[in-house]
């Protein structure tokens, strides 16, 4: 320890002697490379991600300067980049969303309200927690390819074939085990304390679920699901197999409800991916604007999600 | 056997100054814990009977509540708690003291089949409540419960107001009367009410621990239980906060039957009519050694292991 070369003198008092002890020079050299490498690491991200930002964000200049705003986001999709818009577009995935909102939540928040309240712990239930957590995991592409046969071609009757509807059932399918997770998790977090609690006042156990597990866990249930219909919202693969058009088409005015929920659709990430493949520059400045619209919606959903969490952070 | 040991010793060296007080008069204790706490008025509301607790009660034989007969508690292949028969009076605190893994815990959870809840848990023998089997399979848990309410170790109101934390139970045994009247019987019998009377609608996460734990009591009888089964109700607690709840638990005694798990011998000695001393086995079960009035427990125990034990030779 006392390496030091002021050590080499023999101390001439106890205070020397400690003042030599600790007082030493040594620079922990260790420590310093491996804080640099942590921030280096640091930049490197962020500069990627800000060089992608200004790159989109130069590129839709143009857009924003020659188009308005309001043009830009209801005009239909069109071969003309001049006129083309996102309109249809942000149509579609707000159906979307609410496909996925409507069936993913409820199916994802009841599953995982059993397999955490209800299911006894035994192989079939640890085999079901596996299997749902390795779904999550499966990419979006191949939910597609599930899409297509069953709902583009087995229920065609009912889903019109490659329609919203397809597209809504695919992408719920999409986030449902993330939905599964994401609620299990929210569900766990509720101490057992409370449960106790509830059973310990003569609670049934459909009593203490209702009044207190559920809605304590619901700010962490809503955080979770929120987050997955934000990536849902940016899904694109899935969406291009099930049939999202990546070229014009028009819906008649007089359609009803059904009929444009079975009809032709894209989606806002279908739009950005056919544009971004088009020759004309016109069309990579629309591709930059749609993503730019893209980012904002994807951001005020997290938002949403945060929001949400701190409001109702709950302290055991 | 070796962890047991461990653990035995780390707590003999909390029990060494209990077990001689506990010796001595009881209302001694008392005065030494008052000057430990702060100086509030929680104490000028003391109870002089508080110190009485150890004292032998001379009154005629009462009504048993529960006949333990030949009761074992496992946890899958280990046996927790074996062969414990005895009777719990009513109207009287009844401790349970023991080392730590004796399985004081899982008994006192077998009497409102609380031990349910623990997939692996089972038992064989008999608690008969008031006569009724409470093992019997036509015995529906829940009822149970609604008659044996519980207090726990650690405060666990509900994350809502303190109204509501008195309500809930109430309301879902299909109370029918003035809701405001009964949260503020129930507050006031768990001493408690003139500390949140003007924040009814506050969370009830937001007291002090005490308090969240005399909160939690309230919550217990405001469903009108026949026996409180507490769980080392003050584990959590300082010494002033302990004080109101051992106040408070003579106070309810007069309705209530109360079953009480403590650590704290000091606590058993002063606030409990009857001990029951439990500790484990070499297979690591807890059995009953002793039982009988806490004066006789603590000042002339029959068993060398109790005596050993109340004066803090062993854990």
């Amino acid at each position: 320890m006392a390496a030091s070369p002021q050590a080499l003198r023999p101390p001439q008092s106890a205070t020397e002697a400690v003042e030599q002890a600790i007082m030493g020079q040594r620079r922990d050299w260790r420590s310093v490379v491996f804080e640099l490498a942590l921030l280096a690491s640091l930049l490197i991200a962020l500069g990627v991600l800000i060089w992608l930002l200004t790159d989109i964000f130069i590129g839709a200049i143009p857009v924003f300067q020659e188009r308005d705003l309001v043009d830009f986001l209801t005009a239909p999709t069109s071969s003309n980049p001049l006129t083309a818009g996102i309109g249809q577009a942000l149509f579609g995935s707000l159906l979307l969303m609410l496909f996925v909102a409507v069936l993913a939540i409820p199916i994802g928040v009841a599953s995982a309200v059993y397999l955490e309240e209800y299911a006894t712990d035994n192989a079939v239930t640890r085999l079901i927690n596996t299997t749902v957590r390795n779904l999550a995991g499966v990419p979006a592409v191949v939910y597609g390819l599930l899409g297509i046969a069953v709902f583009v071609v087995l229920l065609r009757p009912w889903t019109g074939g490659p329609s919203v509807i397809s597209g809504g059932f695919t992408l719920a399918i999409v986030v449902l085990p993330i939905t599964v997770i994401a609620s299990a998790e929210a569900l766990r977090a509720v101490p057992g304390a409370i449960r106790e609690a509830g059973f310990g006042v003569g609670a049934t156990k459909w009593e203490v679920i209702r009044y207190h597990v559920l809605p304590y866990a619901m700010p962490g249930v809503l955080t979770g699901t929120i987050l997955t219909i934000g990536r849902a919202f940016g899904e694109t693969a899935p969406l291009l197999l099930v049939g999202a058009l990546t070229g014009f088409f028009s819906v008649a005015a007089s359609a009803s409800v059904v009929e444009r929920l079975q009809g032709p659709y894209t989606s806002l990430p279908t739009i950005i991916f056919s544009w971004s493949r088009q020759p004309r520059t016109e069309f990579r400045e629309l591709t930059a604007a749609a993503i730019i619209v893209l980012l904002v919606l994807v951001l005020i959903i997290n938002g949403l999600a945060i929001i949400l969490r701190n409001r109702y952070a709950r302290k055991w | 056997m070796r962890e047991s040991g461990e653990t035995m010793t780390e707590q003999q060296d909390g029990s060494v100054a209990q077990g001689s007080s506990a010796n001595g008069q009881s209302s001694a204790t008392l005065d030494g814990s008052a000057q430990a706490g702060a100086r509030v008025e929680t104490m000028q509301r003391m109870k002089v009977d508080v110190g009485g607790g150890g004292e032998q009660k001379s009154s005629p034989a009462t009504e048993n509540v529960f006949e333990v007969s030949d009761f074992n508690a496992y946890y899958g292949d280990f046996r927790a708690v074996r062969d414990v028969t005895m009777d719990i009076p009513r109207n009287r605190i009844t401790a349970f003291i023991g080392p730590s893994g004796c399985g004081k815990s899982t008994l006192l959870r077998c009497f409102n089949r609380m031990n349910d809840l623990v997939p692996v848990a089972h038992n064989t023998g008999r608690i008969l409540y008031h006569g009724v089997d409470l093992y019997d399979p036509r015995v529906d848990p829940v009822e149970v419960r609604r008659r044996i309410g519980m207090v726990f170790q650690k405060p666990n109101p509900f994350p809502k107001s303190i109204r509501e934390n008195i309500a809930f139970g109430a309301r879902i045994a299909g109370y029918k009367g003035d809701m405001d009247e009964l949260v503020e019987r129930s507050l006031r019998r768990a001493a408690i009410w003139d500390e949140v009377k003007d924040k009814l609608k506050q969370p009830g996460t937001a007291l002090s621990g005490g308090q969240q734990q005399r909160l939690c009591i309230a919550r217990a009888i405001a469903v009108e239980p026949d026996v409180i089964l507490m769980d080392e109700p003050c584990s959590a607690l300082d010494p002033v906060a302990t004080l109101k709840i051992e106040e408070l638990m003579f106070e309810l005694r007069d309705e209530f039957t109360i079953l009480i798990v403590t650590h704290n011998m000091q606590q058993a000695a002063r606030a409990s009519d009857e001990t029951v001393f439990l500790t484990m086995g070499e297979d690591r079960a807890g059995y009953l050694v002793e039982k009988g009035p806490t004066s006789e427990i603590f000042t002339n125990p029959r068993n060398q292991l109790t005596e050993d034990y109340v004066s803090g030779r062993f854990g």
